[in-house]
């Protein structure tokens, strides 16, 4: 793996958000262990420092919890927690942007309403 | 083990020319260090003092408390591979200048050296002067890693290598580095593909310390406010500007440093807020004190 992470944001913050992601979509369970740092920053090609410290905030934020000597595990609340705090920030990083951009193009929102009530296929394109 | 260094006030003259000046900072150690800067910025110069290649023309370098300069006790367990990987007499072949090494070296694994050596395809019995640029950079490194020295220094060790051999040496540096963790420097122009390596970063302008912090921070630092020019103008008001273009009625300004208010002012004004890429604030900072921004 080279050049995964964008080099313009803080990589710690990237590794993060990625294991975020993982226990949100349930690629994570509860109480599974995760890579360790060392395996982390080997497989990404980062400063052992960078995935450490990506670990701390997770564990900071609840999100992960450590087994002296044996390792980082996924707190049994996380995926609930991230959830939430997704749901919360759902309507504006994704609705008010759409909306926004369905204005200046000239799309009514009665459409947009329309075409999300839909029934949709197994691609989720709207038959 | 690993080794503090520490630099205090130094400053290195070539007669009337000054290469380094008020320079002070403290490396702990256990740690990789990213030395960049623009060419004649001071980062070889820096890098033969730590190494007690030359002396300071005044101030301080330490290692683990001890002066570097002439003392054997220090200069054994500090490494630094020169640029073009040149290590010992360039007419002994590779195998002859491992021996060297090797007996030079108290930490050298012999083991390792050769599987280096075989990593990179280097021929054991050609002379060093007779491999090619790339080949030469890749025996420099496979010597620095070999002499697991607590302090091993690359100076621009990338030169010449093809993709997949920096790649190779990005590997086996984390690799030698997680397993046995001590100061490393890298001096490098490949901003971009190294930093990630890097935990903290050093940056050089004409021979003084512009910048000695942790990687990811300085990458946190930089944003870009991008909207109508006036806007622009009224947000950044009073900010480091790093840079600033203009097309037509669009403004889009580099910052460095910025508060959250900042942040939250532009997304309040509508302005397209971007990230900065490290390469980018580089030469930001960098610029010569001369130019004119």
């Amino acid at each position: 793996m080279w050049g995964v992470f964008d080099e313009r944001r803080p990589i710690y913050r990237q590794i993060a958000e990625q294991i975020k992601n993982d226990v949100l979509r349930g690629v994570l369970h509860a109480d599974e262990q995760i890579m360790s740092t060392n395996q982390y920053a080997a497989f990404y090609r980062i400063n052992p420092a960078t995935a450490a410290k990506a670990f701390q905030q997770l564990v900071d934020e609840g999100l992960l919890y450590k087994r002296r000597g044996v390792g980082m595990f996924v707190s049994p609340g996380a995926q609930q927690t991230l959830r939430a705090e997704r749901r919360k920030r759902f309507f504006t990083d994704v609705v008010r942007p759409m909306v926004a951009e369905a204005q200046t193009i000239g799309i009514p929102l009665a459409d947009i309403v329309d075409h999300i009530q839909q029934p949709t296929d197994a691609t989720g394109e709207a038959r | 083990m690993t080794l503090t260094i520490t630099v205090n006030d130094l400053q290195v003259r070539y007669g009337e020319t000054v290469g380094l000046q008020d320079l002070s900072a403290e490396l702990p150690g256990g740690k990789i260090y990213g030395l960049l800067g623009r060419n004649g910025s001071g980062k070889t110069s820096l890098l033969a003092v730590l190494a007690g290649f030359r002396k300071p023309s005044a101030g301080t370098v330490t290692v683990d408390g001890l002066p570097v300069f002439e003392n054997s006790r220090i200069t054994r367990q500090v490494c630094l591979i020169r640029e073009s990987g040149i290590v010992g007499d360039p007419t002994d072949s590779v195998r002859d200048t491992l021996d060297v090494a090797r007996r030079l070296r108290p930490g050298w694994d012999a083991g390792y050296a050769t599987t280096l050596i075989e990593l990179f395809g280097l021929p054991p019995r050609k002379r060093v002067s007779e491999l090619s640029l790339g080949q030469r950079s890749a025996f420099g490194v496979a010597v620095g890693l070999a002499s697991r020295a607590p302090v091993t220094m690359f100076d621009e060790a990338h030169l010449g290598m093809d993709a997949p051999t920096r790649q190779a040496f990005q590997d086996e540096l984390l690799r030698d580095f997680i397993a046995r963790p001590r100061t490393i420097i890298i001096s490098t122009h490949l901003v971009e593909e190294h930093s990630p390596l890097f935990e903290r970063v050093l940056i050089l302008r004409e021979g003084r310390l512009l910048v000695h912090e942790d990687l990811d921070d300085l990458r946190a630092q930089g944003m870009s406010l991008t909207g109508p020019a006036a806007t622009v103008d009224g947000v950044v008001a009073g900010l480091t500007i790093l840079n600033q273009q203009q097309l037509g009625p669009t403004k889009s300004v580099t910052v460095s440093g910025a508060p959250d208010e900042v942040r939250r002012a532009a997304e309040a004004a509508g302005l397209e807020i971007g990230p900065v890429a490290v390469q980018d604030l580089f030469i930001h900072l960098t610029q010569p004190t001369g130019a004119t921004r």
